[in-house]
């Protein structure tokens, strides 16, 4: 075989043993996360370690979620309210701001915030206990590690990441109205009047199920990677990585269903 | 009774098991030595069920392990424990947490009957006085300690010890050593060790195997492996520099 031959031969058989590979891995994160659906009849009684879960992507990310939607919120702002004023339309920057962040920067920003925060630590802090041992031994003790540790992220990453969205998008509208109020000249009351036209029911609820989802898939893809690191330190680390990354791109590709069922032409 | 037949396995095309054939009996203290990277710790796990062989069969008391289904594999596993060499301790629970969480989560057992046994067995091993303690504020040799209390709480009718002494002071050493035995002699627990430490494996064994670049090279009780004529057995045992193991 020639030397080209055996290249084009060689690159064949890697590219179909990574497909074959990242196919794998996403049937055992369907499974995995399927399975964890399946262990919420123990909510109840897992529920403090759901709570300590829900405190680590609520309460620990607090700060940086603040000061993200705030700093967002005053961007937008700044940036649609000079268009604005050109059309002297700047009156109904509230209506605008309100649109755009109830329909998709808040769940997009809390799964991209949850991301950083909390998928890279459900993937670390569980690939460090699979390279050390641990889940084996949560195994031999007949202890399920999907019903002790991937049930009570998912869960609390399925109830936390609504609320972060919401709360992303109060603070949001917070930054925006302090720069439509300074720098644009509208007034509060006018700028509050306009942002509750702005507030559809449907944006909500469709809001509310696309952070649910994103927070399904950040923990479930997670807490995969985690499972399946090897390899010590680096396996640890590498994983945190592509859980990052395939997380990422799941929350835009699904962030693009969602908002097509929803708001797509019919 | 634990059997092992023709058992192979290889990690990535390396073979690291090379068709393994043993009978471990019920009650005995059965000890596996060998350098390091010979496949004994790949060994426990396939007993354990964590990992399958490439081909090959396990039987625990006449049951299948390998291949076997979740609930087959839980139901013998129920009857065993493995003490690790890193102690495998969660590091967000106590020292006491740990040792009694496979009671809580398995919801054996009231609270206060799991409080009296997990302090039994912290006493038993001397660490009644850290069961408040994380992980990460004990000594390695006191992770270890705390893993077989974890192990012990559940009464496993075997017992598998990766490398039970190792990092341990002379002391604690021998202590579980005699604890081991103990398991033995009172409860009449099968115990499959694996070790590097000689003292240990003469006192303890009842039988030692002895694994080398991944096959069983002898087998005997401690007595026939001390006189062993194989060289490399004999250059093993008595940790000789000269013979046919090369140190690299």
């Amino acid at each position: 075989m020639s030397k080209f031959l055996r290249y084009i031969n060689n690159l064949l058989a890697g590219t179909g043993a990574g497909l074959i590979a990242k196919i794998r891995f996403t049937g055992f994160t369907m499974l995995l996360l399927l399975s964890a659906i399946g262990y919420m009849k123990n909510f109840w009684g897992k529920r403090h370690d759901i709570i300590l879960q829900m405190y680590n992507a609520g309460v620990k990310t607090f700060p940086v979620v603040s000061v993200v939607a705030l700093f967002t919120g005053m961007i937008l702002s700044l940036q649609f309210g000079v268009e604005m004023r050109v059309f002297q339309q700047q009156n109904l920057i509230g209506h605008a701001i309100m649109v755009i962040l109830t329909r998709e920067m808040g769940p997009f920003m809390s799964g991209i915030i949850l991301i950083a925060s909390m998928g890279a630590a459900i993937a670390a802090e569980i690939g460090t206990m699979k390279v050390s041992e641990e889940i084996d031994a949560l195994e031999l003790m007949s202890i399920s590690p999907v019903k002790f540790l991937v049930m009570p992220r998912v869960a609390a990453m399925m109830i936390m990441t609504p609320i972060v969205s919401v709360y992303i998008i109060f603070m949001g509208s917070l930054g925006a109205a302090l720069i439509a109020n300074t720098q644009l000249g509208v007034p509060y009351n006018i700028y509050y009047f306009n942002a509750m036209k702005g507030l559809h029911m449907k944006a909500i609820y469709v809001g509310v199920i696309k952070s649910c989802i994103f927070g399904l898939l950040i923990s479930a893809v997670s807490c995969a990677y985690g499972l399946k690191a090897g390899n010590g330190a680096l396996g640890v680390g590498k994983g945190t990585r592509n859980s990052v990354v395939a997380s990422f791109i799941l929350v835009l590709i699904s962030g693009y269903i969602i908002t097509s069922i929803f708001y797509g032409q019919k | 009774m634990i059997e092992l037949i023709d058992i192979c396995k290889s990690f990535n095309g390396v073979p690291v098991l090379k068709n393994i054939s043993l009978k471990i009996r019920t009650g005995e203290i059965f000890v596996i030595i060998g350098m390091s990277g010979t496949g004994k710790t790949v060994t426990l796990r396939n007993i354990s069920g964590l990992e399958d062989p490439d081909s090959g069969e396990i039987l625990v008391n006449g049951t299948r392990m390998n291949g076997a289904s979740q609930s087959v594999k839980k139901k013998l596993r129920s009857m065993m424990g493995m003490v690790f060499q890193s102690g495998a301790l969660l590091n967000w629970l106590t020292v006491g947490q740990n040792v009694a969480l496979p009671l809580v989560e398995n919801k054996k057992l009231p609270q206060d009957k799991i409080d009296e046994t997990v302090m039994e067995k912290l006493k038993l091993l001397g660490l009644n006085q850290a069961s408040g303690k994380m992980p990460s504020e004990i000594s390695g040799g006191m992770k270890k300690r705390a893993c077989l209390a974890r192990v012990l709480v559940r009464n496993p009718d075997i017992i598998l010890y990766d490398e039970p002494t190792s990092g341990l002071d002379p002391v604690m050493s021998s202590h579980i050593n005699v604890l081991i035995k103990k398991m033995q002699t009172d409860f009449g627990v099968t115990s499959v060790v694996v070790t590097h430490d000689m003292e240990s494996a003469y006192f303890l064994a009842d039988r030692i195997a002895v694994l080398y670049k991944g096959e069983i090279l002898q087998c005997g009780t401690p007595a026939e492996i001390k006189e062993s004529s194989n060289p490399v057995v004999a250059q093993f045992v008595n940790g000789r520099i000269d013979g046919p193991i090369a140190v690299n």
